[in-house]
Parts: structure tokens; sequence; C-alpha cells
């Protein structure tokens, strides 16, 4: 594995080995010395064209607990505003001497771009409506451990996705993973919501949230973003949440155990509510965590098995 | 006195009557003062071309070309502009007005004009703007710039979208005979942040589409204030097997609209965005398979009158952004005739007659150009005439191009490179023979 720009391009060998690794880097977090020296020298930049904190903090503290140098690089507001090209601040920040560039970008296929432009390792952290791999690794990982250990334990598990699936790198990634993974993902939107071409993804799509919730092992809420109301894809929150909200009365309907998740930041009360986000089998947290140890285990892979000077 | 005589040529004059014209299959064509004469008449000191085994056309017309200057030196010039245009074979062009400043005073367009003539490559005749600095707002000084001779005005990049604006542009050039080409897209249903045919494809890649409904449902509006005002609609870039149905229906009530589609519409579609290379990014975008099949039918049949290149230039690091951030446009004067002999001729789509009538007739006829142009070839009149190999074929390199830009979507692609000769108002313009 040179770069992870998508989902699409893993083998299930190459997840299997990313989720098995993030598992051992996973006991780091409990260690009193969170440090391990396996990429001392190596240099990770997070290259953030679009904001997220969680996302950095997370490739932030994964790199550090490797040993890596890890440097932040805001380049906020578009680079055609700033009247840079996207390659010129990339031949920039590579010049500089760079192992890993995590990119960050509010515009779709901009990390394999850049794979064009610079020898480093390319890891997409999130491009504009098109994929967030590591979100869907560490969902996979907070699942695969919910679910009961081996890969096996996704085969035939009905996964609902729901929210704003057309605007969401996180449900695209995930489709991708899940279905690899065997499990079947079911997409709850609006028609508003749902992208053009979804019938061809391969994956079971509804408008009807409560048809779909009692029968399905896992719901992933996606946040929705409030502007996409005066963008005419719903009329008021209240609409939203009766239609599509986790609220308690669905949190009831689910099956015992079925699992709660969220790729964060929450918007309690619209698509999800306290109840729900607080519940037993709530994931969020646990999610949360294994965005280190997913991405430690990314990190690795890619950088890990060079030679070092 | 000059004399040209051009002899073995196999003359394709297209459909149209004339009882001055030469005869098709015309072997020998002679040219005096940049007319044409009787080859019978030439005399022993004319410069002489064998072309045996080629073909002459009447020359190309470009309806639809982005020079850039003034405003945009940097991604083309006139100069520049014209010379690809007549290494593609084009012996006139229309320049689009969204230079800086915009084409929308008399002044401007004559401006354009007089580079034009002083550059000396291709006959440029400047299209004006239909609203003020293309806001869409206010209408251009529109029958200033026809008394200079403008014939054809458009926003183009932006729809005139102002339903109102529309239909008082329409009325208001009706009697200088002019026409509206109109950049047909709903701006609204699209959205600002729109690069990609809206389908399967958007969907996967995450990029915001257009819907085919954005073209289509202007084009029928279009139709309707056309035939309110009993005026001229010119449709630009056609780009959807639904457009193509709304065209049919227009030309059937009898109401004027004329259409085009450019070259890089016959040939690539949506699959070209696959790899999210900006070089692929273009206003209207690629789209599916069916709608590449409606348009080389629509073209074939006559429902799209007339091939035009949609030629747009764009300094390297406007397209080193990210996909959704780069600039939208690809070059195309060069490359023209070779996609439109690919995907008509050698594909049997259309004849040679037929080729002519939508790379010269038609454009012709659509800006008024007159002067020779956009007519078969006339005794006596101005020699426009391109002279071409059409089985010669070449890979194309960007890097070899006359143009200052090189967002070229045929790099490295095996096409018809048939041009081999260009005449424009007499002279010779572009030649390899
Ligand atoms: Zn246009």
């Amino acid at each position: 594995m040179r770069h992870l720009l998508s989902t699409a391009d893993l083998e299930l060998t190459d997840v299997t080995a990313i989720l098995d690794l993030a598992e051992e880097m996973a006991d780091v977090q409990h260690r009193s010395i969170k440090k391990l020296p396996a990429l001392r020298g190596r240099t990770v930049v997070n290259l953030f064209f679009e904001d997220s904190t969680r996302t950095r903090s997370s490739f932030e503290i994964a790199g550090k607990w490797l040993s890596a140098d890890v440097i932040n690089i805001s380049a906020k507001g578009s680079s055609v505003s700033k009247g840079e090209s996207l390659r010129d601040t990339v031949l920039t920040v590579a010049a500089m001497g760079v192992d890993a560039l995590v990119i960050r970008h509010m515009t779709s296929g901009a990390p394999l771009q850049v794979t064009g432009w610079t020898d480093a390792h390319v890891i997409n952290a999130g491009d504009g409506m098109h994929e967030h791999p590591t979100q869907a690794l560490l969902d996979a990982f907070t699942l695969r451990r919910h679910f009961g250990g081996d890969t096996g334990s996704f085969s035939g598990r009905r996964i609902a996705i729901v929210g704003d699936i057309t605007h969401s790198r996180v449900a695209r990634s995930n489709v991708i993973l899940l279905k690899k993974l065997g499990a079947r993902p079911v997409l709850v939107a609006p028609p508003t919501l749902m992208p053009a071409g979804v019938d061809s993804w391969g994956c079971e799509v509804s408008d009807d949230l409560d048809a779909v919730l009692g029968g399905v092992d896992a719901v992933m809420m996606l946040r929705v973003q409030r502007e996409r109301m005066s963008g005419g894809y719903f009329p008021t929150p209240r609409e939203y949440t009766i239609g599509y909200g986790l609220t308690r009365e669905r949190v009831s309907a689910l099956k015992p155990g079925t699992a709660i998740c969220h790729p964060g930041p929450m918007n309690r009360g619209l698509e999800i509510s306290a109840d729900a986000a607080d519940a037993a089998n709530s994931l969020i947290l646990d999610q949360v965590a294994a965005g280190v140890a997913v991405r430690m285990s990314v990190l690795y892979q890619l950088l890990g098995g060079e030679d070092q000077q | 006195m000059t004399e040209l005589l051009i002899s073995g040529v196999r003359l394709v004059t297209g459909p149209d009557d004339h009882a001055d014209a030469l005869p098709a299959g015309t072997q020998d064509i002679l040219i005096v003062n940049g007319r044409y004469a009787d080859p019978s008449q030439s005399s022993a000191d004319a410069t002489r071309i064998s072309a045996d085994g080629l073909t002459a056309i009447p020359g190309l017309i470009d309806l639809h070309t982005h020079l850039r200057e003034p405003g945009r030196e940097d991604a083309e010039t006139v100069e520049t502009g014209t010379l690809a245009a007549a290494r593609g074979g084009f012996a006139a062009l229309l320049a689009m007005p969204n230079t800086v400043p915009v084409t929308d005073t008399a002044e401007a367009a004559e401006y354009i004009r007089t580079l034009g003539e002083k550059a000396g490559h291709a006959q440029v005749f400047p299209v004006g703007a239909v609203s003020k600095g293309l806001a869409g707002t206010e209408l251009a000084e529109l029958g200033l710039m026809a008394r200079t001779g403008v014939t054809l005005f458009s926003d183009d990049g932006h729809c005139v979208f102002d339903s109102r604006l529309m239909r008082r542009a329409l009325e208001y050039v009706r009697p200088f005979g002019a026409r509206i080409a109109q950049h047909s897209q709903d701006p609204r249903l699209a959205g600002p942040d729109a690069c990609c045919h809206e389908g399967e494809v958007s969907g996967r890649l995450g990029l915001p589409g257009w819907p085919s409904a954005a073209e289509a449902s202007v084009i029928a509006r279009d139709a309707e204030l056309t035939k309110l005002t009993r005026s001229r609609l010119h449709v630009c870039h056609v780009s959807t097997a639904e457009s193509v149905d709304v065209l049919r229906w227009a030309k059937k009530r009898g109401i004027d609209v004329t259409a085009e589609v450019t070259p890089h519409h016959l040939l690539l579609t949506t699959a070209e965005v696959e790899g999210y290379d900006p070089t692929y990014k273009v206003n209207p975008p690629l789209r599916p398979d069916e709608d590449v099949a409606a348009l080389v039918g629509a073209l074939a049949d006559g429902t799209i009158d007339a091939v035009a290149t949609d030629h747009a230039p764009h300094a390297r690091h406007d397209k080193e952004h990210a996909f959704g951030d780069a600039a939208y446009g690809m070059v195309g004067l060069e490359t023209a005739l070779g996609v439109v002999v690919e995907t008509m001729i050698n594909s049997g789509a259309l004849d040679w007659d037929g080729l002519v009538s939508r790379t010269s007739l038609a454009p012709g006829r659509i800006a008024r150009l007159g002067d020779g142009l956009g007519v078969r070839p006339v005794f006596g009149a101005p020699a426009n005439l391109t002279v071409i190999d059409p089985g010669r074929r070449a890979t194309v390199d960007r890097d070899a191009s006359a143009s200052l830009s090189r967002n070229n979507p045929y790099h490295g692609r095996e096409l018809p490179d048939p041009v081999m000769i260009t005449i424009a108002a007499g002279a010779i313009t572009y030649s390899r023979v």
C-alpha cells in the first residue's frame, strides 16, 4: 500500500491487516507511556485545507505515539482564493522533506491529484463529498469489536446509514468498506439527500427510517448540516428530526444490542437525541478512541516498513 | 496580381446551390487576388500547389472561440489563438465576449476586430455581450454593436437566466437581424459548485452535478420566448439527449432556433472524469454514452446545425487545482476537424457534404458572415478554403500546439489530423504541403 485514498482501493486483506494492527496499537492507549519508536525520524504533515479539530488531533496523536515528527499546516480557505494553485501548495510543503501527507480538502479528488505531484505517501483525511477512508476503517474497527472479534462477524449484518448521504464522504467510504467485509448497508434519507446514481451502489435504499430500524444490527447516524435547510433539502429541523432523527422512541424500537454510531460532531436534538447518544449501546466514544489506533495502524502500514536512515 | 493554382484536388462543396458555384469534384482551383477564378484562365506565372489525392472543403468557421485577449494574455492572445485556428483549418471564428473588459460596447467590438486584422491568421468576428458586464441584469448596447457589424450576442459562460431580460434581448435584436446565442443552463438548478454531469459518476465521485434538466429546461423556455418575439435563437454547446428532444420539438414548430455541439461532446464521456483530472472539467460537463450517441445522431440529421469548438484556453496554474476549484474548459481549435472526422465520417454517421454543412456553411449562415463565408465556393467571391488529407492520422501532442495553453483533452490520443492548407480571405494562413 503506497497511499490511502479510498476504501475502494483496499483489498480485504489490507483491511484485515489494518484492523488487526490497530488492535495492537489500541493497547498503547492503556500504557502509562504512550510511545512506540516505530516512526522515529519520519515526518508526517497534516495539510488541512478544511478545519477539522477532531480528525487533525487524531492523526496528530497517532503520529506522535509512533514517534514521528508531526507538523500541522492549515491551508484554510480555498487555495484558489489565495491565488496559489493546489500543486504549488503541495510542492512547497513536500520540498521541506515530508514522508507522509495527511490531506483534508473540501473538494473531492484532491488527495488523488496530490499523488501526482509528490513522492510522499498520501492519506486522505476527507475529500469533499467523496471519501473519508480512515473514518470508515475506525467504524469497522469499532463494529468488529462490538460484533465480537473476527472479520466473519460482519457477514450478513445489516447496517443502516442514516442522513445526508449526498454530501457525506463518511457514507461513501462506509458503503464500500462494509460491503467488502460482507455486511449489508442500508441507506436511509429523504430523497433530497440521496445522491444521483445511488441505485448502482449495490445496497438497499430507503426513505422510511422506521421501516428499516427494527431489522438492523447497527445504525450510523450522519451529521446533518443546518445549512442544508436553506438549500431546500428539508423544510425545518423539526421535520427532519421527526422523519429521520434517532429519537428516544426509535432507540426503543431497535433490537437489543443494536450498535449506535455517529462520526461526530453531533447535533444533539437534530439527527440524534441525547438518549441515543448516551445509550448503553452507543459506540460513539469508542469510535473516537478507535480513531487513534486505526490511524496509528495506517501510518505504520505506509511508513513503518521502509528503511530508516 | 497574385495567382494561386491548386491542382489535382477534389472539391467537396456541400449541398447549397448557387449559379456561379465551382462545381463539386473540381480538380483545379484558381485563386486570383484572393478570389475564386476560372482555372482555364490561369497564367504561366501562377504559384502552383499540387494537391493530388487531397480534398478541399469550404474554410471552417468556428462559432464559439475564447481568445482571452484582452485580459488573460497569459492563456491566449488573438495572435496565438488565430494561429491555432489556422492550423485547425479555420478561415474565420467568432470571439466570445467574456474577456476583461467584456466585449459589451461598440468600441470593445471594434478593438477585437482590429486585433484580429493585425494578427491576420483568421478572420475574427466579435460576439457582443447580451448584458452589461455579463451581469445578466441590464442589456448591453446591442444596437450600437450591431451597427459595427456584430451579428451574434451571447453572455456565454453565464446563462441569460432572467426570462424578462432574455425576452427583451431577443426582441431588441430582431430588427438588426442578429441572433442571441445562449449558454443554456439554469444556474439555480445546477448550483454554483457543479462541475460534473449529475448521474452515476457524480454520485460515486462526490462531485456536485448538473442534471440534464438544467440545460433542456432553459432551451425549452428560450424556444417559447423566441416564438413570442419572432426572433432568432442559437443554442451553444448542446450536451444532452433531452436538449436534442427539445430542439427537435422547437424546430418542428417553426421556431428559428439553431444549435451547435462541440467536438469534445461528440467524443468524450463522463468516464474521463474518473481520475479527477481537471483537463476534463468543462462546462457543460462531459455526459454519458447515451447523450454522446444522441448528439452524433442530432448533428447527422440536422437537429443540431453546426459544430463549434468552445476553445477555452487556460494557463496551467488555473487548472492545477482540485477538480472542483479548477477552471472550466479545454482547448479545441487544432483538433476540432480531426474529432469530427473520427466521430461523424469514420463512424459513418455523416458524409462529406454533411460535414461541410456542419462545419462551414451552417456556422457562416447562423452568424450571417457573408464575404464568401458560409457559402459554397463561388467564382468572384473571396476564397476561404481548407485543404485536407482525410486519411491522415497522428498522435495529439499538447506541447506542439500553437495555442498558449495546454489544457488539451486528447493529449496522447491518436486522431485524424487532416488539415494540410488553410486559406482565409484569399490568403494562405497555414500550409504543410
Ligand atoms: Zn458556454
